[in-house]
């Protein structure tokens, strides 16, 4: 086997998991990391995001309409939340954790009492394509593009757009920005159906790949906190080295000694970071720039 | 907001790892006097439950058929049911409420056999009396333990040996990381060397893993002949899509997968093309007494997604209960296996005649080949019939004579008297 072949398969493995941490993290990212919301309740935003999608491609919809459905309901899902739930807690972080898990236990168990114990899958589009002597998965690269993509968007949105530096000014100092004018009310409705929205994308993304149940979103809950805290408060500094960094550990230790070394990792990563840089990588870029 | 952030993870972190309990006690609405109770503790929430709520739906079917005909000794069987939500430690605490508070008279509970081994010892200190209805990793040598699931001599010195005559002699493990995957991956080591084959590589996946993308690239490294899937729960499940959209078209072959999770029902075709289970049961097996027990499945629960190995093994367990108890005239286990070590417990179950084997208290099975089509349609290329759980009592296993509670796998075998 030459060496472009190794080479490659290294880039995909990194790619595969860049893809996964990020769009697990982006909207986690900007609930968490932004708006400072501890949202356990992150993963059954992305179990929407793909019971969605699923529900409407077996109704007949392309895949990229379903995806863009799911998003659009978890979005939905996520303002109907934060008029009702968390708006009133804004102040009170630490009973949002107590909020939102609430809110995903109901959520799991009500979709396992409604919907049942499984969904039926949709089917991975696009095939495979042959590299030296593995074969890869298409849709993989897609996901990897999809990651790249949404940081872009995210980027664009939050600096170059009105909505953009409203909700940062309104996440920062929410009186000031009141007092200009700014309806801080609906900037935190919107900044937060953003970030369901974006949970609801990744589950629609992955939907295709993975067994459908009520529990999916548990297994991205992991992964989506350790980059945003290691990202740090800014979404697009953080969040991407975050995943890049964390795509490297886990893809070299899980290549090297399996899954479990792979998890093992990504913890000891974490705590390394947390303990050299308690401001997340974001923390530390921009001290670097001012 | 470093220290904010902090707390709130550790926070998270350990809310996250609590789960609230709220069982669900279903109280039978007979109201004769003085009925045998039947504690039920089964995964109907969590990461197991789509493949054991049917076990649940099984065990009411039996009792309201039993009820329905007069009960046992004409006493009607009382169902405890609680949810113990694919969480160990809920078995624990719920294994504790039913053999003290409820003191039931037998109990019914487990599918990993990590719950198992967390419950077992709780039986064997107050004397319970449980059934285990769930295929497992063998070798639990406990006369408080009556086991009707199949075993590895039974699932895998059929499978592993056919699919080497079929496939080639180059096998891939990739198995769950527990005591579950770690011992049949021991079991099928131990068989392909017995056949003349050898392992290409192994892979033991944490539980609740979902990304395989390494894994894949790991056994098309290895280039086995076949690989054989021990994954489980519905997270790990999610291999076999990702495997097929990579274009993995290796055989595969499993002990749980189909039989337990249905999962060449719940993914789209073709990603479980050429799937071998050995399975001592599944709906599609096309025998009168297997849709007599569908049919009457389905009436009662219309809307069951699928009857597995597991159900099937539930509704049979109680039936042997009833027998057991009126030859015995007596719920006292001491009773119970007075009768059973008459060796001589058998009936005819939707899969065909199981009997158990005293020596062991483990279930002798018709083991049926399945074969998954590229459409997804399941064929039976072979059937073993009458397949004994011979292992633990050849290698020195004798609960008529000696109770030693424990586990034994090949490499521990019982000890040498």
């Amino acid at each position: 086997m030459d060496i472009a072949t190794h080479v490659f398969s290294a880039l995909y493995q990194f790619g595969d998991a860049f893809a996964f941490l990020v769009l697990s993290a982006c909207g986690l990212a900007v609930i968490f990391g932004m708006m400072g919301v501890i949202n356990l309740a992150h993963g059954e935003f992305i179990m929407c995001g793909a019971y969605v999608t699923a529900a409407t491609v077996h109704a007949g919809l392309p895949l990229p309409l379903g995806i863009l459905t799911g998003t659009l309901v978890s979005a939905l899902v996520g303002v109907v939340v934060e008029l009702a739930v968390i708006r009133h807690l804004y102040e009170r972080p630490l009973d949002t954790i107590v909020a939102t898990w609430g809110l995903s236990l109901i959520a799991t168990q009500g979709t396992l009492i409604m919907v049942g114990s499984t969904m039926a899958g949709v089917g991975t589009p696009f095939g495979s394509f042959q590299v030296g002597d593995y074969s890869y998965s298409i849709y993989r690269i897609v996901l990897f593009c999809a990651a790249i993509g949404v940081l872009a968007a995210l980027y664009a949105l939050f600096n170059w757009t009105r909505f953009g530096v409203l909700a940062r000014a309104t996440i920062q100092v929410p009186h000031m920005a009141a007092a200009l004018g700014v309806d801080t009310r609906l900037i935190y409705s919107l900044t937060f159906a953003c970030g369901a929205g974006l949970a609801g994308l990744a589950g629609g993304l992955y939907a295709p790949t993975m067994t459908l149940v009520p529990t999916m979103g548990a297994t991205f809950i992991m992964e989506a906190f350790v980059t945003v805290v290691i990202g740090g408060a800014d979404v697009f500094l953080g969040t991407a080295p975050a995943g890049a960094v964390l795509a490297v550990v886990k893809s070299v230790m899980t290549s090297w000694q399996g899954q479990l070394f792979g998890q093992i990792g990504l913890l000891v990563a974490v705590i390394i970071v947390v303990r050299v840089l308690p401001k997340g990588i974001s923390g530390f870029v921009l001290r670097e720039r001012t | 907001m470093s220290k904010s952030v902090l707390r709130g993870l550790r926070a998270a972190a350990l809310t996250g790892t609590l789960v609230l309990g709220s069982p669900i006690g279903s109280h039978s609405a007979l109201a004769a006097e003085n009925p045998i109770k039947l504690g039920v503790l089964e995964d109907q929430s969590g990461d197991f439950a789509a493949a054991t709520i049917g076990k649940v739906h099984a065990i009411q079917l039996a009792a309201e058929e039993i009820n329905k005909a007069g009960g046992i000794m004409g006493r009607p069987l009382e169902l405890v049911t609680y949810d113990t939500q694919s969480d160990n430690t809920r078995y624990q605490e719920f294994m504790r409420r039913v053999l003290q508070r409820d003191k039931v008279d037998v109990v019914f509970a487990g599918f990993s056999s990590a719950s198992r081994e967390a419950y077992r010892p709780i039986v064997d200190q107050f004397n319970g009396f449980a059934f285990y209805n769930n295929q497992y990793e063998g070798g639990v040598c406990d006369g408080h333990m009556i086991v009707t699931g199949a075993v590895p001599e039974q699932q895998f010195s059929t499978l592993i040996p056919y699919m080497m005559e079929k496939y080639g002699k180059n096998v891939y493990t990739l198995a769950a990381d527990y005591n579950f995957g770690q011992i049949s991956a021991e079991w099928v080591r131990k068989i392909v060397k017995e056949n003349g084959g050898k392992m290409a590589g192994e892979e033991f996946i944490p539980l609740g893993v979902s990304q395989f993308s390494q894994s894949i690239q790991n056994i098309q490294k290895a280039k086995p002949d076949f690989v054989v899937t021990l994954l489980v729960g519905t997270a790990q499940a999610s291999y076999y899509e990702q495997a097929a959209s990579a274009n993995v078209s290796l055989p595969m072959a499993s002990s749980v997968n189909v039989g337990q999770g249905y999962e060449h029902k719940r993914f789209k075709p073709p990603s479980l093309k050429d799937m071998y289970v050995t399975t001592n049961y599944i709906e599609e097996i096309d025998s009168p007494k297997s849709k007599e027990f569908y049919a009457k499945f389905k009436a009662k629960f219309p809307s069951e997604p699928y009857v597995n190995q597991e159900a099937e093994n539930s509704y049979l367990a109680v039936y042997l209960y009833k027998q057991m108890v009126e030859r015995a005239k007596s719920t006292k286990r001491e009773e119970i296996r007075k009768v059973i070590a008459l060796g001589d417990v058998c009936m005819d179950a939707p899969e065909g005649k199981v009997c158990i084997d005293p020596k062991s208290q483990h279930m002798s099975h018709t083991i049926y080949l399945a074969k998954v089509g590229a459409d997804h349609s399941i064929s039976f290329p072979k059937i073993w019939e009458d397949i004994k759980p011979y292992w633990l009592g050849e290698a020195g296993c004798d609960l008529t004579k000696k109770d030693p509670m424990a586990q034994y796998t090949p490499s521990n075998p019982p000890p040498k008297p």
